[in-house]
Order: C-alpha cells, then structure tokens, then sequence
C-alpha cells in the first residue's frame, strides 16, 4: 500500500503539528502520490522548513528505522515519513526528545557496530532495536533508554502509520482512532455498503 | 480571565463554585444581570491543545487522569468503603469539569425514576416529578445541543431534539437482526455530539476518541456555557481551591480559597451556588463545620455525604466470525430501554448499550506489542475486525452504608482533609448485574458470538456518576436541599448537582443535572 502526503498530514492532524502540515508536498514525488486532490496544496511553502544539517541526518536515521517497523507491504516511507517530521520535529521538549533518542541509538550503533543506523542493513536496525530492548520495553518518555527508544523512536512511528487511513486500510479500518475521518465509515460494512 | 489576576470580585451578587456543566449553565443563566464569579480548583485548558491532549489518550504510557493534568496530590482521596472507587479516574478538575472526558450520553430520567419507593417499592420519593423537570429538560437540550430520536420507552416529550439522531453503525445492523429474532428493541441514543453544526460548534468529524478528550468541539462540554458567561460580563478564576465557607447561622458570607501563589482570598457573595460534584461539594460542606454547624455546614439533617450512588456497569462481549467494524467512532449509537420500565423492589431499573468499539483498536495493539513489520501487521489482521460487546447501566439504591466522608489522615497542599468515597452496593444492584448478563448472553448467542468476557457482579465496576450526597428533599430531616436547590439551612446558598438526587436511576445523569442547573437558575434569579 501506498503511503501519500494526505497519510503524513492526517497523522499530523491526529497527533499535533505545529505548522508543518502544509509543508509537506516536497517531499513526494508525482510518482508517490496516488490521490490528485494531495498534490496540489501549498507545495510553495517548502522553502520555510529547510531543516538544519542535524535534523537531515535524524530524518534520515528515522526513514531507516521506519523501513524496519513499518510492514513489507507499504510503500512511499521516506515521503511520509519526511513529511510527518515536517511538523514534529519542531523546538518543542517532544522534538527533543526524538532528537535524543536517536543520537543514543545512534551511539549505540557505533559503540556496537561501528557504523551509524543509516548505514546498517535492515536486519542489523532489528536487530540493534531488539538488543536495546525497545521491543519489549513499555513506552516511557521518562524511562530508561529502552523506554524512551520505544516512546520517542519506535512507537513515534508507529503511532504515524496507525493513525494514518492507509495505515487503517492495511488492518481493515479505514478511519483509526485519531484521524478525522467523518461520519460515513462507522455505519458501512466491510465491502463499503451499508 | 486574562492574565494571572486571582482576587476576589468586589461587589459580586454570585458566587460559583465549579465550572462544570452546573456552575457554567447557571453562571451563564445569571451572568447578564448581575454579577457572577466562578471559581475552579482545576486550571483553564488551553483549546489547541487538544490535539497533544489526544495523543496522550492514545499513548500507553498516559493513564487516564494524565490526559487533563491530573494532579495526585491536589487529588488525593481514601476509599475506604468495601469496594474501591478509582475517583481520579472518574474526574476532571478544570474549567469544563468533568464534560471534558465523558462519553456524552443525554437521557432524560424515566417518569418512575422519580417515584422509586411508590412505584417501586424501594428506595424513596423526589420531592419532584418528571412533570416538573420536563421543560427544563427541554431547555437542557438545547442548550447542549442533543442529536437523538424519540422511542416508546421513554418519557413523554414535547417537542423533537435539536438534532436528528446518528445514523445506526453497522455493528447495530448486526445486532439489529439477532434482536429482532428476541424481540428485543433497539433505539437510538441521545448524544450531546453535533450530528451537524450546532451553534458556532462543528458536527462531529469522527476522531474516535471522545472519552477522553473531543478535538474538534462536537461533543459538548461545559467550557460551552463558562465562555459564554465570561462573555456576559461573568469572572471565571481558575485553580483557585475553595476550602472553607465562611457563615453565620442564616447565611454563608464567603468563599476562602487558595491559589497557586499560596495567597488566601475570601470571595464575598450575595449568593452561592455550590457545583462542584457529588464528591467536593459535600467535602466542601464537612469541611466548613463550625460552632454553629458542628457536624458541618448545612447539615442539620446529618445526612450531607450519605447516601454516596454510582451506576454499576454490566457487560459482556466475545468474537463473530465476520467483520463487525468497530473503533470506527468513540460513541454509541444504539441501546435498549425495553427493561428499564419493569424495574420493581427485586430488579433495578437498567439499560442495555450496544458498543461501537469493542475490542482494542490497531494503534493500541502496535503501540503495546513486542513486535513490528509483517509479524505486527499479520497479528493486527489477526486480532482485530471480530470483537462486538453490550454493556449495561444499574441503578443502585441509596444505603446509608455507603457515603462520602473525610479522610483525616490525609491532606491536600492546603492542610484540608481529602475526600474518602466509602463506596458499597446494595444486593438490589448486584441481582440486576445478573439479568442484564442474562439478557445480553442470549442476544450474543443469538448472533453467534463466541462469548470471551464478560462484566458480573463479581467484577463490576462504577460509572463515573456520582450522585445523592446533598439529597433533595421536602422535609429538612431527609436531605440537605429544597425542592428549588436551596439548602434547607442556609438563605443563599444552593446546590446544582447530581448530589441531590434522592435516587438515580439507570441513565447517564448529566441532562438531569443540566435541567435542575437551569431550574437552580429560575429560583435563585428570583431570589436576587
């Protein structure tokens, strides 16, 4: 399935963006993008969100981490990710604590690898996440590393995808608790009638 | 209010205590002609909030009462009783009260409901009858902007709802079937949520996380009427922590309460309306005791606390083996009232609720596994799509056994004992917990659900209705307030809240509490 730019900016709406929304249309391509209506918004603004040097190499580290937690089947990561950023990755304590939590994955990774996460294969990211414990730690933006990995890294994204309506389509619900989908789902069926 | 300015009004003719859904109705009531305060121990939420605050809703790591700034030692309580009550978990303190968390649901009390001891042999009479709240119940609607539809079970009416009711889920559509099969009907339910516009308020746009925290405004909550009362020229003063009323024998003459720059204020008052909730507003009173009223303020009866009520909630739910669709949106649409009229001294009055968001949602299930990529997407597909449930309210009748005292052995920041909920449940309920499992067993297995949980008497649990510790009353022996919300001892002082119910029914009771705001209103505008 095909992650768009109505993906980013519906999980932004549902989770808080501070001017980031219309923002995001540079990071797809018209090779990305599958709904027309997403395409044309606000594509001029691109030039207020150029990112420091930091925040490229975190985006980058996140897109990464994001090919291992998201599923197989879902395409346009980088776009969607790139574009949910726009409006997190802001001067708030969350942001923050985003950026710390991958320069300690980060650290990780080359105390145990010796490369940073962008250069490592899918199954080493796994495998680093797994080894730090943030698949099994409960999400603590206040707790020990795993915690905050899991809160800040892992369940940052997953939070994305889920909240999104691609992210609903690909488990059978096509407006997830947190995006704004309307009233006309929760009355249809599962083929859409009523 | 703009600013950091918590001191008293001068002059001021009104004096609120709460900003829920009571104090903000009355305030705005009373606020174009005369001089009104409110004050509130909770702060003021900033709107745009809203959306971090529904992060916090979905996120693991938030509890319930971190979701609007819960502060456990501002909130600090006992429950002492023999069943635990989780009273943080049931509250909001803040401007909007506890409106901002709840589900929303509006219906009016059946006509029985306020004769329970002549028509059903149990507990006791209202002092008032549905005849008398009848048009404020009308006005209550309005003035939240209810979506709902007129059905058989329910009390008479006398014009439609101010909005159509939503249309029924697809989860109805399969019940609907099984309980036709039963003879069981199904009707809609009466939300305080913009099926459309209502007012200057968007229709809902389905976030589906309404309990606890509505992003787009649709459900109503009570910063509605406090903004417009401030509007009206009303002082509204939030985390100002009222912990004494001043009095002589006639009369309370001020409100003292605490800010956060540890300054002592006295709020003087022509009139005060105490509307802070089943819980406070008696913990308010016990803790103004004085010469005069040593067993505390406005007490005489003895009975200020007593008689401590929730809802119990029964419930039962499992799997179908087709896509049932649910999370979709945070409310309900569908329940049952068919029971609710053959509520005798053996069986509580109940209803029955039909779920829309049974089982957990995928964002739940991610954000809480120990997995991700394919093996997280095949154990989401897996595990959600099939889940469908019922749940039920029950009333239970008001015990001396079961009340709201203080805890001397605990403190708030102010030195002032905490509240201690002794909660118990009367045999009555827990019979009622039963039927109501009786009823939504047979409607499960008649639509072929493999039955995997389920909410009895042994397990249940409260509402979050918090009523009957200010008892309404015609004799000052029985209850703490009058007929017209005036306590029985005291000349200016009046309590809007569900304390007041003698009884409390089987349904959700804040348009009761809307409708006795408003005629809390018409007395004391007379009054002034």
């Amino acid at each position: 399935m095909q992650l768009t730019r109505r993906d980013a900016t519906a999980a932004l709406a549902a989770l808080g963006a501070t001017g980031g929304i219309a923002y995001g249309a540079r990071h797809f391509t018209s090779d990305d993008e599958t709904d027309a209506d997403d395409t044309d918004a606000n594509t001029d603004a691109s030039d207020d969100t150029q990112s420091s040097e930091g925040d490229d190499h975190l985006r980058s580290t996140l897109v990464a981490v994001a090919g291992v937690l998201y599923p197989n089947e879902v395409e346009g990561i980088e776009g969607f990710v790139n574009t949910f950023l726009d409006g997190r990755l802001d001067d708030s304590p969350h942001a923050e604590g985003v950026r710390s939590a991958i320069q300690t994955l980060d650290e990780h990774a080359e105390a145990w690898y010796n490369v940073k996460i962008v250069d490592m294969e899918s199954e080493t990211i796994d495998g680093l996440l797994r080894e730090i414990g943030a698949d099994t730690a409960d999400e603590d933006p206040n707790g020990p590393t795993a915690e905050r990995i899991r809160y800040y890294v892992v369940n940052e994204l997953l939070l994305a995808l889920f909240t999104s309506p691609t992210g609903g389509e690909l488990v059978g619900i096509e407006n997830p608790i947190g995006h704004a989908g309307g009233l006309g789902s929760y009355t249809q069926g599962p083929g859409g009638g009523q | 209010m703009s600013g950091r300015d918590r001191t008293p009004v001068d002059d001021a003719e009104v004096c609120v205590i709460g900003a829920g859904p009571a104090g903000g109705l009355i305030a705005d009531r009373l606020a174009a002609d005369h001089t009104v305060v409110v004050l509130d121990a909770g702060p003021r939420f900033d709107p745009s909030d809203r959306l971090e605050r529904q992060e916090r809703a979905i996120r693991p790591s938030y509890d319930r009462p971190d979701v609007w700034d819960g502060d456990p030692e501002r909130d600090a309580h006992a429950a002492s009783g023999e069943w635990f009550y989780p009273l943080n978990h049931a509250r909001v303190k803040g401007i909007g009260g506890s409106t901002l968390h709840w589900q929303g649901m509006v219906m009016r009390l059946h006509e029985d409901d306020f004769n329970s001891e002549s028509a059903r042999g149990v507990g006791v009479d209202w002092p008032i009858d549905y005849a008398d709240l009848r048009s404020y119940y009308a006005a209550a609607e309005r003035e939240l902007g209810v979506a709902g539809a007129d059905h058989p079970y329910a009390p008479p009416r006398e014009e439609p709802f101010p909005m159509t009711e939503f249309e029924p889920s697809y989860s109805d559509s399969l019940f609907a079937d099984a309980c036709e099969r039963l003879e069981i009907d199904m009707h809609p339910v009466p939300n305080a949520r913009n099926s459309e516009s209502y007012g200057d308020r968007s229709a809902c746009v389905s976030y589906g996380t309404c309990q606890p925290v509505c992003p787009s405004g649709a459900k109503y909550d009570a910063t509605v009427h406090v903004d417009r009362a401030e509007s009206k020229g009303a002082t509204v003063i939030d985390r100002a922590v009222v912990g004494r009323l001043e009095h002589d024998r006639d009369r309370v003459t001020a409100a003292v309460y605490n800010t956060p720059d540890g300054a002592e204020h006295r709020q003087k008052a022509d009139v005060f309306v105490l509307a802070a909730g089943g819980v406070e507003t008696p913990r308010l009173l016990l803790l103004s005791e004085s010469d005069e009223y040593p067993e505390g303020l406005a007490n005489s009866s003895g009975l200020v606390g007593s008689f401590f009520m929730d809802h119990l909630f029964a419930g039962m739910g499992g799997l179908l083996d087709e896509p049932t669709r649910q999370n979709h949106v945070g409310f309900l649409t569908s329940e049952c009232h068919q029971f609710y009229n053959d509520a005798d001294a053996e069986i509580a009055p109940f209803k029955l609720e039909f779920f829309n968001y049974d089982g957990p949602s995928p964002v739940t299930m991610a954000l809480t596994g120990d997995d991700w990529g394919d093996a997280l997407l095949d154990r989401v597909r897996a595990d959600y799509g099939n889940h469908i449930g019922m749940g039920a309210l029950v009333e239970q009748l008001p015990t001396e056994e079961s009340y709201v005292g203080l805890d001397h052995d605990q403190t708030d920041p102010f030195g002032n004992p905490v509240p201690d909920v002794h909660w118990t449940v009367d045999d009555r309920a827990l019979r009622t917990i039963e039927r109501a499992n009786e009823i939504q067993r047979e409607i499960l297995t008649e639509l072929g659900v493999e039955i995997t949980w389920q909410v009895g008497p042994d397990n249940t649990g409260p509402a979050y209705h918090h009523m009957g510790t200010t008892r309404m009353s015609d004799d000052p022996a029985d209850g703490v307030v009058r007929p017209d919300l005036r306590t029985h001892d005291l000349q200016n002082c009046w309590i809007a809240s569900s304390g007041v119910f003698p009884t409390g029914g089987a349904m959700n009771p804040t348009l009761t509490i809307a409708a006795i705001a408003l005629k809390a209103a018409g007395h004391i505008d007379e009054a002034l």
